[in-house]
């Protein structure tokens, strides 16, 4: 760990002014603090942003407004959550373990950073931790890694469930940054690593999350599943958020997000416009699968995940259209 | 009435003493008396120690496989704000010792023989000023002499030797017996490896006191551990003390030093102040031990009544390179089931990866759990009930050795294990019961380890004013010894447990059995208990009675005709020190010993994604007499947890290019963690063997281990027809041999 100094911002502005001076954030510490130890990132100047005071959930016209700064923990319980946006909750709960929940943020939570074991020892090469040196998990143990929206220089997914729901529920993130306040919409959130995998987010330097809107209620059928190797405290091989709502026994809307699978958490249009207006049936679910891994590709010790993603939608589906 | 001080352990102790004692502790399920210092977080654990003018020693790893040392670009850190030293001595460790060395592991951290391995220690004022200093630090490299070494023992072009540490097992004709079989099995297993995962890392703090070495550490071993150290160090072992009363688990990790006591030493030596040496999970993990992967090939041949006639256990395992263990894969397999035609035979490959030792149950762990994988296999293909199986063909004697079994609960484990965990319930063809989108199937499987006994000291000093003071440099890795040594020492005097105090892991102490190979248990405790035999006979000649006689009971002597008199008096003033000494002997040889049991399981299997859990489990074991129920229950249900991690989820991966650990945290090594674990049942099937000790005790620690993993594949194959033969079974390796979750279940069925 690199000696730092650490300041804590009394508001958004005094973390904002820090943060124009080169202080990176902290929040929960839950990741950053892991990558500091390991000499991941090297950070010399922190800024807390605990105790800013975004850290309530208010509502927002027909939303709702989570502050950046809401734990984990507090935001799977909330009661309009868990009434409203059950996914959200259910995506909470079944990430990480009650002590780390109670530590993590929304905004955090976000942007924590890929679990490749690559990235996270500095002995390997790694292009998302030191640009050009290669990508040592392309050809080495990638069983945890993405089969969608890879690139020659990453196969990194984005390991969070939290932001799998919000996909699913279009929620849009708020920022504020050098350039003024920003909305953007989940789905445009994580970047594909493309040729330059060393950004995970679109967030500018400097740039700080305030807030995570969600819309309106579906006032679907909601289910988060998360396929993983133990119970619990494990990250998602493959997690499917959904929400659906049956009309007359067929699929009147729905929306569903992929965690573990891409390099981003995934949604694809084409695959919920497969399943509008449709009954329900294995072969449905079969089709969808298709369309949404028809450019998946393994790396070897990750191609199972193609076949694991159909067989989890197909459970999700088949639970959720139950009614 | 002999006194046995100082015996060899030739002749099983007949004489049953403690069952002829009236106190009434022994068995009984007592708290440990040191657990609410664990729980408060009030027991102190080696790092802990507060020492005046102690600094922080960061060890620095290899980032490379194979190579030498060339050059240290001390000065690159040195300037750094509260560095206060780079270490890098010739007398610093490449490998940790095994267990039981009681002598210097390899030297010369300069040769580099695997990735991870420590090479340099830095010093500084602070830890995380050391750790930054540790990662900056430049190392140069040459490349290493002689021809590179693979890092997968499935490279081509690898070396495999015979292991020095044992000999194949051949009778008969084995070949012959396979092309007879009415019935036969063939099969390949692998199994992957495994960390010790101890809770706490390994840590020293190290202190000289002129040309005495004083050492708070976490180790397993203590009076092998001083010898260890002072061969490194060049010095005799009576300047080297160590200080471990509370060991945050070693699960074999500690039996022999590791790399920071020596570090933290030859450190504090140069510097002449005490340093600090803690590792990190990481580091631990890519330079302690490392439990050897396996493949193992199986061939059981059956006549047409379900009898064994020949058995095959053949097994590739690895470590580096002139390294003397060798998994012992087939160790319960020599006396576990019949089949005089038999092949059993271990093979070692020279790899480059950290160096293999003892991890949990070496040999049994993995090596039952393919066995009784297999035994499976077999009895699916006779048709008859894998209980039935196992019960046939439990021989009256060993197989080719011919040694007769001093005791053995099997039958009793499997039938009373079989009838509490409701086996009749069993469906015999998989895919039969669904529940929801789970398939759910039962398994069973044998349990058994081999009884050591290891040579132990224990001082036992009944008090003037009638109290008892046990002392040993025994360690308590978190398993109740001092619980039971309490106990028998109790029992024995007639004190109740109040009036007992057990004092363990300091080598001031005489030396005791240490923590290993669950010997611990018999091996100290028979000492604690020759101790108080000595103790009760000066107490007899006192009362003016035969010690035959002497009832002791609550700090009351009588006895004869002699009257009633508290100890107190009976002293008069003196204590009473006495020290009790054990060694194996021949019982050990004349006897096959070990402690059995039976896992049983019922697993649930996801219809669509085959996630494996494990819905509930039942364990029951025979291993002579228990001195503590509680204590006893505890490492069984943690014998059978790390069971279900062998299972279903722990595995290291390394990464075959380089040799490199990937998965060397908690995070991605995954343990079993509370919502893997259901409810487990244990069942104790009280014993007396007097051949295993004089206690009547065999050893229990590893034993709820040894099996439990066989248990739950046969039970996954049960619930859903997919036998995997790669442990751990993950969901990748049971998704494609699974059956079209729509074509059956109701629940699921659209
Ligand atoms: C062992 C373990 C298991 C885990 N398992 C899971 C799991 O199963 N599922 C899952 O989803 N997660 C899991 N996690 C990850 C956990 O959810 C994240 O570590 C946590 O959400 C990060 O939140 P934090 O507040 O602690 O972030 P920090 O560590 O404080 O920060 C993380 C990053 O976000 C930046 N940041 C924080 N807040 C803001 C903000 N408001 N604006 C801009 N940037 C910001 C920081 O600068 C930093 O780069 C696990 C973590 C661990 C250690
Ligand atoms: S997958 Fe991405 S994060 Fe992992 S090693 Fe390759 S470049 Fe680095």
């Amino acid at each position: 760990m690199k000696p730092f100094t650490l300041d804590h911002a009394a508001n958004a502005a005094a973390a904002l002014s820090a943060m124009g001076q080169g202080a990176t954030a902290i929040a929960g510490g839950t990741n950053l603090v892991d990558l500091m130890k390991l000499q991941v990132a090297t950070p010399e100047r922190l800024v807390s942003i605990r105790r800013t005071g975004l850290d309530s959930i208010v509502p927002d016209g027909t939303g709702l407004r989570i502050g950046a700064l809401v734990t984990n923990a507090d935001c799977a319980a909330d009661m309009r959550v868990r009434q409203d946006w059950p996914l959200l909750a259910q995506a909470i709960l079944a990430g990480a373990s009650p002590q780390l929940r109670n530590r993590a943020t929304t905004g955090g939570n976000l942007c924590q950073r890929t679990r490749c074991g690559y990235f996270y020892d500095t002995t390997q090469a790694c292009n998302k931790r030191a640009p050009g040196s290669g990508c040592a998990a392309r050809d080495g143990f990638n069983r945890i890694h993405a089969v969608l929206g890879t690139s020659d220089a990453c196969i990194a997914t984005y390991p969070g469930d939290m932001a799998v729901a919000l996909l699913a529920l279009d929620a849009v993130v708020l920022t504020e940054g050098p350039f003024g306040p920003r909305q953007i919409p989940l789905a445009m959130f994580h970047r594909e690593p493309g040729d330059d995998p060393t950004r995970d987010n679109v967030l500018q330097p400097g740039e700080l999350i305030t807030a995570v809107r969600l819309p309106a209620p579906t006032g679907g059928t909601q289910v988060y599943r998360k396929v993983r190797d133990r119970a619990s405290y494990a990250f998602a091989l493959v997690s499917v958020a959904a929400d659906v709502t049956m009309e007359e026994g067929r699929i009147a809307r729905c929306a569903l997000a992929f965690g573990s699978l891409g390099t981003v958490p995934w949604r694809d249009s084409a695959v919920e416009a497969a399943l509008v207006v449709e009954k329900p049936s294995p072969a449905l679910f079969d089709q969808a699968a298709e369309i949404l891994l028809r450019q998946a590709r393994g790396f070897g010790a990750n191609d199972f995940k193609i076949p694991l993603a159909a067989r989890a939608l197909a459970a999700t589906l088949a639970q959720a259209t139950k009614g | 009435m002999h006194l046995p001080l100082s015996d060899m352990y030739n002749q099983p102790d007949e004489r049953n003493l403690l069952d002829q004692m009236r106190q009434g502790v022994i068995g009984q399920p007592l708290d440990r008396p040191e657990g609410p210092l664990k729980v408060s977080g009030t027991a102190t654990y080696a790092a802990e120690w507060r020492i005046d003018g102690c600094v922080e020693g960061v060890l620095v790893l290899a980032g490379i496989a194979q190579g030498q040392v060339s050059k240290i670009d001390r000065d690159a850190v040195l300037s750094r704000e509260g560095v206060i030293a780079v270490i890098a001595d010739p007398a610093m460790t490449r490998r940790p010792a095994q267990g039981m060395a009681a002598k210097a592991p390899q030297q010369d951290a300069a040769k580099v023989e695997y990735f991870g391995q420590p090479v340099a220690l830095v010093v500084a004022q602070t830890f995380e000023q050391a750790r930054d200093a540790a990662l900056a630090l430049p190392i140069h490299y040459t490349d290493a002499d002689g021809d590179p070494v693979p890092f997968d023992p499935a490279a081509p072009g690898v070396k495999v030797e015979a292991p020095s540490s044992s000999k194949p097992v051949e009778g008969g004709d084995l070949d012959q017996a396979m092309q007879n079989a009415a019935f036969s099995v063939d099969v390949e297993y692998e199994t992957p490896g495994h960390a010790s995962a101890a809770m706490e890392p390994h840590a020293t703090i190290a202190q000289w006191q002129g040309d005495s070495l004083i050492l708070h550490g976490s180790y397993q071993m203590l009076s092998y551990n001083v010898k260890e150290i002072a061969d490194c160090l060049g010095l005799s072992a009576d300047k080297v003390r160590i200080i471990a009363p509370y060991v945050g688990g070693g699960f074999g990790s500690k039996l022999g030093i590791t790399h920071e006591a020596v570090a933290a030493a030859l450190a504090a030596r140069e510097l002449g102040r005490p340093v600090r040496v803690v590792m990190s999970r990481q580091q631990v993990f890519q330079t302690v031990m490392r439990r050897s992967e396996t493949r193992q090939r199986v061939r059981l041949a059956a006549d047409p009544a379900g009898r064994l006639i020949g058995l095959g256990h053949e097994a590739l395992v690895s470590n580096l390179p002139g390294e003397k263990f060798a998994e012992p894969v087939t160790q319960a397999t020599e006396f576990l089931y019949g089949g005089e035609n038999r092949l059993l035979k271990v093979e070692v490959a020279r790899i480059s990866r950290l160096t293999a030792g003892s991890v949990r149950a070496p040999g049994e762990a993995v090596g039952m759990q393919v066995l009784e994988a297999a035994m499976d296999e077999l009895a699916e293909k006779i048709g008859i009930d894998p209980i039935e199986l196992r019960k046939r063909n439990l021989p009256s004697a060993v197989p080719v050795a011919g040694t007769p079994y001093s005791s053995r609960m099997l039958t009793q484990a499997l039938e009373q294990g079989a009838e509490a965990f409701g086996w009749s319930a069993r469906q015999d063809r998989p895919c039969q019961t669904r529940d929801g989108d789970w398939w759910i199937g039962m398994g069973v499987a044998s349990a058994a380890r081999v009884n050591m006994m290891v040579p132990a000291k224990a001082r036992v000093t009944l008090k003037a004013d009638g109290s008892a003071v046990v002392e040993s440099d025994q360690t308590d890795i978190g398993t109740g010894s001092y619980a039971i040594l309490g106990q028998i020492a109790g029992e024995m005097l007639g004190l109740p447990m109040a009036r007992v105090d057990v004092k363990l892991g300091d080598t001031v102490h005489p030396a005791g059995a240490g923590s290993g190979g669950s010997f611990g248990a018999i091996s100290t405790g028979s000492a604690v208990m020759y101790a108080c035999e000595a103790i009760r006979a000066k107490l007899a000649k006192a009362l003016g009675c035969d010690a035959d006689a002497l009832v002791l009971k609550d700090g009351m002597a009588s006895g004869g005709n002699a009257p009633a008199r508290p100890l107190r008096d009976l002293l008069n003033g003196e204590d009473i020190a006495e020290t009790g000494t054990i060694k194996p002997g021949k019982t050990a040889k004349s006897f096959s010993q070990a402690s059995y049991g039976a896992f049983f399981a019922e697993v649930a299997v996801h219809a669509f994604t085959g996630e494996v859990r494990v819905r509930r489990m039942t364990g029951a074991f025979g291993f002579g007499r228990v001195l503590n129920a509680k204590t006893a229950r505890s490492q069984c249900l943690g014998g059978m947890v790390w069971g279900i991690g062998s299972a279903l989820t722990e595995e290291l991966a390394f990464d075959t290019r380089d040799g490199h650990l990937v998965n060397h945290d908690l995070a991605e090594y995954h343990v079993p963690v509370h919502a893997d674990v259901p409810a487990i049942e244990v069942i104790l099937l009280e014993e007396r063997d007097a051949a295993a000790s004089p206690l009547q005790a065999k050893g229990v620690g590893e034993l709820g281990i040894c099996g439990a993993a066989g248990a739950i594949a046969n039970a996954v194959y049960n619930a859903c027809g997919v036998r995997v033969r790669s442990f751990p079974l993950t969901l990748d390796k049971i998704l494609p041999a699974l059956p079209d979750p729509f074509a059956s279940g109701a629940d699921t069925a659209l």
